[in-house]
């Protein structure tokens, strides 16, 4: 337990809380680039995920995309674009949108897919158009499982931008870098205590957002858990092996 | 492309070093999470703590764990077996609640036959419902299969050999020859775990031969945060046809 004492005392040390480099300012970094990263992957993921889910064109493309995408040793990804744009943050901006938009994309379409076809049917019934379809029925009742895929994206980037201080002067996963090139445990273990916690923070975030998303009309007509359950799937639960690789 | 030609032991070298770090973990993962999966399904209770838990594991960042983990069991930083023990953690966390699923999909009312015609639980577990939750199981399998084969070129930038020293040797040297080696070498093994355990499946489990969609297909429905939505949408239609 020593370690871990070494290594809170690192973490409450106040010289790491002053000048460049210092923990608030590493996690000031850590948390821009995910929040920017994320928000570039949603502005391509999320429009194409709708465009997918609403024709119901491109599904099988999607699929093959992402499941593709999935495969790659994130690694491998970082330091190739790093060799090819140089070191600095366009490399890590660049690989972890790519890892971002797959989880965001499946999030997307198949928040769509989910909803019941009698539902839509239904919207159309009443004469709704199709851009009123979109956002006012399967936008919100797709939004649980939009957010899930947000969830695992986000995590996939917290995670993966800790790997990409390695080609880059950002980030918490810095005093990682800098501790295993001086065998300083204190700050291994410390950086790597701040981020995991950074992580769990916002997977946190994320499972009480996700609560909230869940169209009132929805949540009222959710059946109680019950042991036997119906294999039929009801939007709104979440409950697979949805999060990101680290 | 030369760089590959005159290197091609070193590759050969960190495939087999992947290999040992690689294939434990899944086997033991499977193994660790049947007990624990079964839990979950078996007890209210049990499942929101243990599904909870392993939700947060998984969440947890892998260089971080790599390095926190020697601290918590004393291993060294830089020794795999460190590694191993972490993928094995990031595979139980994923396979747990498939098993807990698996178990789920078994009919109540098979299992219900099974009980009167005198299984007693543990023979109606090894019997009936394990076989049962077989092609769940082998679904889950193979993405802790292809994600721990992903995972763990991660371990190469804390000093642990595998195919992703390719990738930091590469990136150090500026040879991107040895990069895409290494990407490539990475896809490849995680495709041949994928099919060994389709293989595999299909001699354990001959009644479950029609797979259905394309692997890859199927692998992404798994992996995709609506896959319990996607996974038994032909079944709902049934329903409805009825």
């Amino acid at each position: 337990m020593n370690l871990f004492i070494d290594a809170l005392n690192w973490i409450l040390d106040p010289a790491n809380y002053v000048g460049p480099g210092s923990i608030p300012i590493r996690l000031f970094e850590h948390v821009v680039f995910t929040f920017v990263t994320l928000l570039i992957a949603s502005a391509i993921a999320v429009p194409l995920g709708f465009l997918i889910g609403h024709t119901g064109h491109g599904r099988a493309l999607a699929i093959a995309v992402s499941g593709g995408l999935r495969a790659l040793p994130t690694l491998g990804l970082l330091t190739l674009v790093a060799l090819w744009v140089g070191i600095g943050l366009d490399a890590p901006y660049v690989a972890l949108t790519i890892l971002a938009i797959p989880p965001i994309l499946a999030g997307a379409y198949t928040g769509f897919e989910a909803i019941d076809r009698a539902t839509i049917d239904a919207a159309r019934a009443v004469g709704m158009s199709e851009g009123q379809i979109v956002r006012k029925v399967e936008i919100p009742l797709g939004l649980p499982l939009l957010i899930g895929g947000l969830r695992s994206g986000t995590l996939q980037v917290v995670a993966t931008a800790t790997l990409a201080a390695y080609v880059a002067d950002f980030g918490l996963g810095r005093f990682l870098f800098s501790g295993l090139k001086t065998n300083d445990y204190a700050e291994l273990l410390g950086g790597s205590l701040l981020v995991i916690l950074l992580a769990l923070v916002l997977e946190g975030i994320f499972s009480v957002i996700q609560r909230i998303v869940v169209p009132r009309g929805v949540s009222a007509g959710r059946p109680p858990e019950v042991r036997a359950r119906s294999a039929r799937p009801r939007p709104g639960m979440e409950t697979t092996i949805a999060e990101g690789i680290n | 492309m030369n760089w590959i030609w005159s290197n091609l032991d070193l590759i050969w070298d960190r495939t087999v070093d992947h290999l040992v770090l690689s294939v434990p973990p899944i086997i033991l993962s499977f193994f660790i999470s049947l007990p624990l999966g079964w839990l979950a399904y078996r007890f209210q209770l049990g499942r929101g703590v243990i599904l909870t838990g392993v939700g947060l594991l998984y969440a947890i960042p892998s260089l971080p764990l790599f390095i926190v983990l020697p601290a918590i069991v004393g291993t060294n930083v830089r020794d795999p077996l460190n590694l191993i023990i972490a993928l094995t953690i990031y595979g139980v966390a994923l396979m747990v609640r498939v098993v807990a699923d698996g178990l789920d999909s078994v009919d109540t009312d098979v299992r219900q036959s099974a009980t009167a015609v005198g299984f007693s639980g543990w023979t109606l577990f090894w019997q009936v419902q394990l076989p049962l939750a077989g092609p769940v199981l082998l679904a889950g399998l193979r993405v802790v299969a292809v994600s721990t084969v992903s995972l763990a070129t991660v371990g190469a930038v804390i000093g642990v050999a595998s195919l992703g020293s390719l990738f930091t040797d590469g990136f150090q040297r500026g040879i991107q020859a040895e990069i895409v080696a290494g990407i490539v070498m990475t896809v490849l093994l995680a495709l041949t775990f994928d099919w060994a355990l389709v293989g595999l499946g299909r001699l354990l489990m001959p009644w479950s031969r029609a797979v259905g969609p394309s692997l890859l297909a199927r692998w992404a429905a798994l992996r995709s945060p609506g896959a319990a939505a996607a996974a038994p949408a032909p079944a709902a239609g049934e329903e409805a046809a009825k």
